[in-house]
């Protein structure tokens, strides 16, 4: 199922009269105005002047009457739909590859597939997508507050929903999970939430039909019959049962190059070829901006003019042909050409500026660090970005909290900067450590003595070495619960030789417990 | 006369080249191959190279503690793999983990881990002497792709050791990965967890090692009544050389990686009595 974000920006033609002039005080209200023959009327209002009862569609002398202090200016379309492509624009290089804007105040996002990337990576956890889509929304919506934007934020299984969400829904920012209904979330908003014209609207009210919840499981025939189709199109759409693509937006700044068909591609080779073209042309067009890519986006048209969408990620900026091709190439396989591709583009919507680098050698200075960005793509673009990772230490002393995963090639800690003490420090780590302790059966001399013998998997280990004990206490500023937690960990040495590393866990009142945690050897 | 003199001569030192060459590729080695030395005397006489070949594939095998030549109770005498005892569960790898990180310490250079299980407990290998910096993981969902995410990082220069932790190592991808560590320079190592049911297979590698714990030598005073039980003091391994390209197999006892990754000298005890009998039959 398709995840769509949909981006109203109530006060956009105000907001943006703002950013682009410096002579409007932010303290008094802004409208714009409009002629429409002999009349100046209100287009569009900002917040403080419709808190005041100005509305678009009134007349200006009627709104000065009202708002003595109000700020009049002409309202500029044209400005206001460039704003919004170049608001787009940013969105494709952030969020998404397929960004449609929606004059004249919004913008629809197909995330699909892309809100992984915005999960938290801690080790040893799994994605959480949910997580993922809400830090997605709230990078989002404190981003565009941070541009002075009031937006409003709604993310769904289709346009027409996200749509309806983001106007008529309460909260500001809205998400519905993939798991949860559509139909639910959407039968009590009003109908005008549809998108469908303002007769239809209308005359739908006069019938009776107030909420979208009213449409739902009623006979269609007669209302299809009075209003048309674009009725139940639009519900359907609005609930997920018709499909409704996007049209991305390729804008014109973007560097991307493109190649059409005379004869369809069918096969994946065809495709490759094509591919390797597009990274050379891309390549140059790069270079003649000096940048390299962060992102690249693949859009291929088929046929019968669906458009699938193969997206890869460097860990650094690049622009080699080969190794772009490569990374593309290899998302190939599972690419469905239909009956034919007619038309592939290439995009690259995320650059960074990359200049012409000194190749190290011994004649200037030591040698440089090997670039491993190229290894780091290919294996994330295989096994998934966030698989490919380095460690590095966090102070706690639990051992399961010690260890954080961080990006593969994020800058290195100076070696100044004295490393946290936890990770070397007096007392060994085990070389490997089960995820959960597993409970053992542990015969004691004395109850603060090492254990004399334990008993795991069903085999006895009797102890003839051991050091401890290390107390760790629990981290009471995590949670309530951790104040009384301590654990007593022991390294033992059995006869064998085999060493482990046991511990005797304190949790408030109850009765002491054994568990193994690890190994050192 | 004197033309042939000199003819003669200049044959002889091309002979003798050869002959050097090929007694060298007889050993198993390229005659230029560098290579890393253990730095503990007696391994390093024992190899051919006077140490690890570098850019060659090595198998590190973990095994259990259990004596390897121990007679089972209905009379067999079972010795090598297949006695390991092995699960491939994390106690049977703990001591080869930390014998493969001792090597990787005294190597320069990114290593990229390929691994599927989520058990390595990284600040140990810090404790070994590996800078954590120096290590980028590769998870992979599947043990089939360990090897091939190996195999991507072989191609890489710029890395200097690539390690995939893995059940077994078939021929096939063994020769895949022995080439790709030839081609470019750069170390293979398999870190094998082996099932019980999986033996030894025939690998491409240059040399097989298993390293299991050994009972370690008391502390200085020794238990007493106040406290009964003793202290633990700096672990021991068995270091079995199973396989080896133009050496025997043979079998060590050493002290476990300092903080730089050596392994411990001073206690270096070679028991070559039993070690080609063990062997013999693993091979």
């Amino acid at each position: 199922m398709a995840r769509v974000v949909s981006v109203c920006l109530p006060f956009f033609a105000t907001e943006r009269m703002r950013l682009t002039s410096t002579d409007l005080p932010p303290e008094t209200p802004l409208a714009l105005t409009t002629r429409i023959g002999a009349q100046r009327l209100i287009a569009a209002v900002d917040a403080k002047a419709l808190a005041h009862g100005l509305k678009p569609g009134m007349a200006a002398t009627q709104a000065q009457l009202l708002l003595p202090g109000l700020t009049l200016r002409d309202y500029a379309p044209r400005a206001d739909a460039h704003g919004l492509a170049k608001l787009a624009a940013w969105c494709l290089a952030r969020y998404s590859p397929v960004v449609m804007p929606a004059p004249p105040d919004g913008l629809f996002l197909d995330v699909t597939g892309c809100t992984h990337l915005f999960a938290a990576r801690t080790a040893g956890q799994s994605r959480n997508l949910d997580e993922g889509e809400d830090n997605l929304l709230a990078d989002l919506a404190a981003r565009l507050a941070r541009r002075g934007l009031t937006a409003r934020l709604a993310l769904t299984g289709s346009v027409g929903a996200a749509h309806a969400l983001a106007r008529f829904a309460a909260p500001d920012c809205t998400r519905i999970a993939e798991t949860q209904s559509l139909t639910r979330a959407l039968a009590p908003l009003p109908v005008e939430a549809l998108r469908l014209s303002p007769e239809t609207t209308q005359a739908l009210r006069r019938l009776g039909f107030e909420r979208i919840g009213d449409l739902i499981g009623v006979k269609r025939a007669p209302i299809t019959r009075r209003f048309g189709h674009d009725v139940f199109l639009r519900l359907d759409q609005a609930l997920g049962l018709s499909r409704e693509p996007l049209v991305p937006l390729i804008p014109p700044e973007l560097v991307s190059t493109t190649l059409s068909f005379v004869e369809p591609v069918i096969t994946a080779e065809g495709l490759a070829q094509a591919v390797e073209r597009l990274c050379q042309d891309l390549a140059a067009a790069l270079e003649a901006r000096q940048h390299g890519a962060r992102r690249l986006d693949l859009h291929v048209t088929r046929l019968d003019r669906s458009t699938s969408i193969v997206s890869v990620r460097m860990a650094k900026p690049n622009r080699a042909p080969e190794h772009m091709a490569r990374l593309i190439c290899e998302k190939l396989t599972g690419l469905d050409c239909g009956l034919g591709v007619e038309k592939v583009l290439l995009a690259a919507p995320f650059t960074r500026p990359l200049l012409p680098e000194q190749i190290a050698s011994e004649l200037c200075g030591r040698p440089k660090e090997p670039d491993l960005s190229t290894l780091v793509d290919r294996l994330a673009n295989r096994l998934g970005a966030g698989r490919i990772y380095r460690t590095a230490p966090v102070e706690s002393d639990w051992p399961e909290r010690s260890v954080r995963r961080v990006a593969a090639l994020a800058p290195k800690p100076k070696v100044e900067t004295p490393r946290p003490e936890n990770w070397v420090r007096a007392w060994p780590r085990p070389a490997r450590l089960l995820a959960d302790p597993m409970p053992v059966e542990v015969i004691a001399l004395l109850p603060d003595y090492p254990p004399a013998l334990f008993i795991w998997q069903g085999r006895r280990h009797r102890i003839c070495r051991a050091d401890g004990p290390e107390r760790i206490f629990g981290e009471w500023w995590r949670a309530s619960g951790e104040i009384a937690l301590a654990r007593d960990y022991f390294q033992v040495e059995d006869e064998a030789g085999q060493r482990f590393w046991l511990f005797r866990e304190e949790a408030g009142g109850r009765p002491q417990r054994w568990y193994l945690h690890g190994f050192f050897a | 006369m004197v033309g042939a003199q000199h003819d003669k001569g200049w044959r002889a030192a091309v002979l003798k080249e050869l002959r050097r060459e090929v007694g060298a590729l007889e050993a198993g080695a390229r005659p230029d191959a560098p290579a890393l030395a253990f730095e503990a005397e007696a391994i390093d006489a024992h190899l051919p190279e006077g140490g690890l070949r570098l850019g060659a594939l090595h198998e590190i095998w973990g095994g259990s503690a259990a004596p390897i030549d121990r007679q089972d109770p209905d009379g067999t005498n079972k010795t090598g793999i297949e006695n390991a005892g092995g699960n491939g569960g994390a106690e049977d790898i703990a001591a080869a983990t930390l014998f493969l990180a001792g090597l990787l310490a005294r190597l320069s250079g990114p290593v990229l881990w390929c691994l599927k299980a989520r058990d390595l407990f990284t600040p140990s290998l810090a404790a070994a002497g590996l800078d954590p910096d120096r290590v980028i993981y590769a998870e992979t969902w599947h043990e089939r792709d360990v090897l091939a995410a190996m195999e991507e990082g072989l191609h890489h220069p710029g890395l200097a050791a690539v390690v995939g932790e893995v059940a077994r190592l078939g021929l096939t991808a063994s020769r895949r990965l022995q080439l790709a560590a030839e081609s470019e320079g750069v170390t293979a190592f398999t870190l094998l967890r082996p099932h019980r049911q999986t033996g030894a297979e025939p690998t491409a590698a240059a040399t097989r090692w298993r390293i299991r714990s050994a009972p370690s030598l008391p502390l200085m005073p020794s238990s007493s009544a106040a406290n009964p039980v003793a202290g633990i003091g700096r672990g021991r391994w068995r270091v079995d050389l199973m396989r080896c390209r133009g050496a025997d197999p043979a079998s060590f006892i050493t002290e476990a990686c300092d903080g730089t990754g050596r392994l411990g000298v001073s206690a270096l005890l070679r028991d070559g009595a039993d070690a080609p009998h063990l062997d013999r039959s693993a091979a």
